[in-house]
């Protein structure tokens, strides 16, 4: 099983009360299937994501990233597992805007501490991999939103990571490149192997995934296989 | 082998502009900081040189009045008094040097100069020339303004001498030296005799306080001695005071700078963060890169002082060495990097939550 939530609860400061964004809500991906987390606005989705991120430690509840219990990691570790064994598909492309599409790729060798010539060759497959040959030397502002959203996928792959995080990734975009962009996103963690968890509000694309999760007022319903 | 710097270095090249603006202010910082250096330096030479080059230990003055500071234009001394210092345990020689500032004249020209009093023979003259009655020796300086060279005749305070020898560059509060023998000195100050400080070498197991307090004077080291001399205290002073505030304004640019670029790319540092990267290695990055900023700013700038130094040395009292180029430059870098250092801890603020579903 490579993310495993389990009786996770979480909750914020909520003016003299705390508000419960997640409540005792478990999940399991295996590795090389792609759930979705659907739900309306403010349902708890993003904290789920956040929590199985490493980003918040919840207030109650296990999550198991590969293998490892993250209860009682220091903040270096969880910094550390993020960076070798998660990957993060942001809402928006987040791209750092001195680097290019390549660099944007090496930089996640980098800090991991690689080879930089391996860290090149992979940063090519992948690009390679997401459709972009021959934009790797371009720089954000010149890449289109559907370019920029293929190298924010390509930059989560690089650390050939077990879990994939995506949060929202056709929302800044029509529906085309929406389509392409999930279809991309199911190929690769089927060829991957990877358990990824897709956040989105989005119903028109969830025939791409193999399960379908859906959060109310932080309750998680039982997945549902598509 | 990793890039100690990456995302810093790309950044650099990035926004040329932004760094290229900041840069430019650190290179005429430190231009100003190395051209002010070079005249302190210079103007300090000019102040002190005849004292810096005696080759003594201690100077010692008639005790303070007042204010309790010694001072050269305050001290007198019996020669009573130099006989009972050279007396004193420990003290190998003690010489007796008289300073007074004159007018010098040699046919039309006249300058302001200051005579130094040495005993004939006295090793507190410039080396291998010696004084005598009715001769002096003039510094270099001396013989360029007054016009004139060795066998020529100089009139000082009145009274004509012949010029033994050319030698040295000893300046003294921003006049040329010219030394005479005790007696020449006496004759222009019109006093009893004695002198104005008594120079010392000392074993070190000299007992300089007690021997101040039985014989009623301060002795002070011969660096110390420097602030007795009026003109150097206050001027030094000021240029120091203006050196000092230039250093700290640099750090406050540079910290200003990269406070408000670390928040400008706070967003960047939390995606960083949320892929992995850690604290320490975005600190190390972002410190990396202000020092970058900093040793080409600092260089291009020290260069450009130096050699705006060179050109003007020969007409500007400027001192072109280690001391006036290096030194500041270091300095610059150091300091600069505290103010940068002092901004970027901010990095270990930013949460990298806020990656997830900002819109950027």
């Amino acid at each position: 099983m490579s993310l495993e939530l389990t009786d996770v609860t979480l909750t914020y400061p909520d003016g003299g009360g705390r508000l419960t964004a997640l409540d005792a809500v478990s999940l399991e991906v295996p590795a090389g299937r792609m759930t979705a987390v659907i739900g309306p606005s403010g349902s708890g989705k993003s904290s789920l994501l956040a929590v199985a991120a490493t980003l918040i430690t919840p207030d109650r509840g296990r999550v198991v990233i590969d293998g490892i219990d993250t209860t009682g990691l220091s903040r270096a570790e969880l910094t550390a597992l993020r960076r070798t064994t998660i990957g993060t598909v942001f809402q928006q492309p987040n791209l750092l805007p001195s680097l290019t599409a390549a660099e944007q790729l090496q930089v996640m060798a980098h800090l991991d501490g690689r080879s930089p010539r391996k860290a090149a060759t992979r940063a090519r497959e992948l690009l390679a991999a997401v459709g972009l040959e021959g934009q790797s030397d371009r720089r954000p502002h010149q890449l289109s939103g559907g370019q920029r959203q293929r190298i924010n996928i390509a930059r989560a792959l690089m650390n050939e990571p077990a879990v994939l995080l995506v949060d929202e990734p056709t929302s800044a975009l029509d529906h085309e490149r929406g389509a392409a962009v999930l279809d991309l996103l199911t190929t690769l963690t089927h060829q991957r192997a990877t358990a990824t968890v897709l956040v989105t509000h989005d119903r028109s694309h969830l025939e791409a995934v193999d399960e379908i999760a859906e959060v109310r007022d932080g309750r998680l319903g039982t997945p549902l296989r598509v | 082998m990793a890039e100690p710097v990456f995302v810093a270095w790309r950044d650099l090249r990035f926004a040329k502009g932004r760094f290229a603006l900041m840069g430019t202010v650190i290179v005429l910082i430190t231009m100003l900081v190395g051209l002010l250096s070079g005249l302190t330096a210079g103007l300090g030479r000019e102040n002190t040189s005849a004292i810096t080059a005696l080759p003594v230990d201690h100077l010692v003055f008639s005790a303070p009045v007042g204010d309790g500071k010694v001072a050269f234009t305050d001290s007198r001394l019996p020669q009573r008094t130099v006989r009972e210092w050279a007396r004193v345990p420990g003290v190998r020689s003690a010489e007796p040097l008289g300073i007074a500032t004159t007018k010098a004249q040699a046919g039309s020209r006249t300058a302001a100069v200051s005579a130094f009093g040495v005993r004939p023979g006295s090793r507190l003259g410039p080396g291998g020339t010696s004084v005598a009655d009715g001769s002096v020796v003039l510094s270099q300086k001396a013989a360029q303004v007054l016009g004139i060279r060795a066998g020529d005749a100089v009139t000082l305070g009145g009274r004509a001498v012949e010029v033994a020898a050319v030698s040295g560059a000893a300046m003294y509060s921003h006049t040329a030296v010219i030394w005479t023998s005790l007696e020449g000195w006496r004759k222009l100050t019109g006093g009893p005799g004695g002198a104005t400080v008594v120079a010392l070498t000392t074993t070190g197991a000299a007992d300089l306080p007690a021997a101040d307090k039985k014989l009623g004077t301060r002795t002070v080291t011969a660096d110390d001695a420097l602030k007795a001399i009026g003109s150097y205290s206050a001027e030094n002073g000021s240029l120091q005071l203006m050196r000092g505030f230039l250093f700290a304004i640099s750090a406050l640019v540079i910290g200003a700078f990269f406070t408000v670029w670390t928040i400008q790319r706070s967003g960047d540092v939390a995606v960083l963060k949320a892929l992995g990267a850690s604290t320490r290695s975005l600190l190390r990055d972002a410190l990396g890169q202000a020092v970058v900023l900093l040793v080409i700013g600092t260089g291009l700038g020290t260069a450009v002082a130096a050699g705006v130094g060179a050109l003007v040395g020969g007409t500007v009292p400027f001192v072109l060495d280690g001391a006036t180029v290096l030194i500041p430059a270091l300095v610059m870098i150091a300091l600069g990097a505290v103010g940068a250092a002092l901004s970027i801890r901010r990095i270990t603020s930013v949460d990298p939550l806020t990656a997830l579903g900002s819109a950027r």
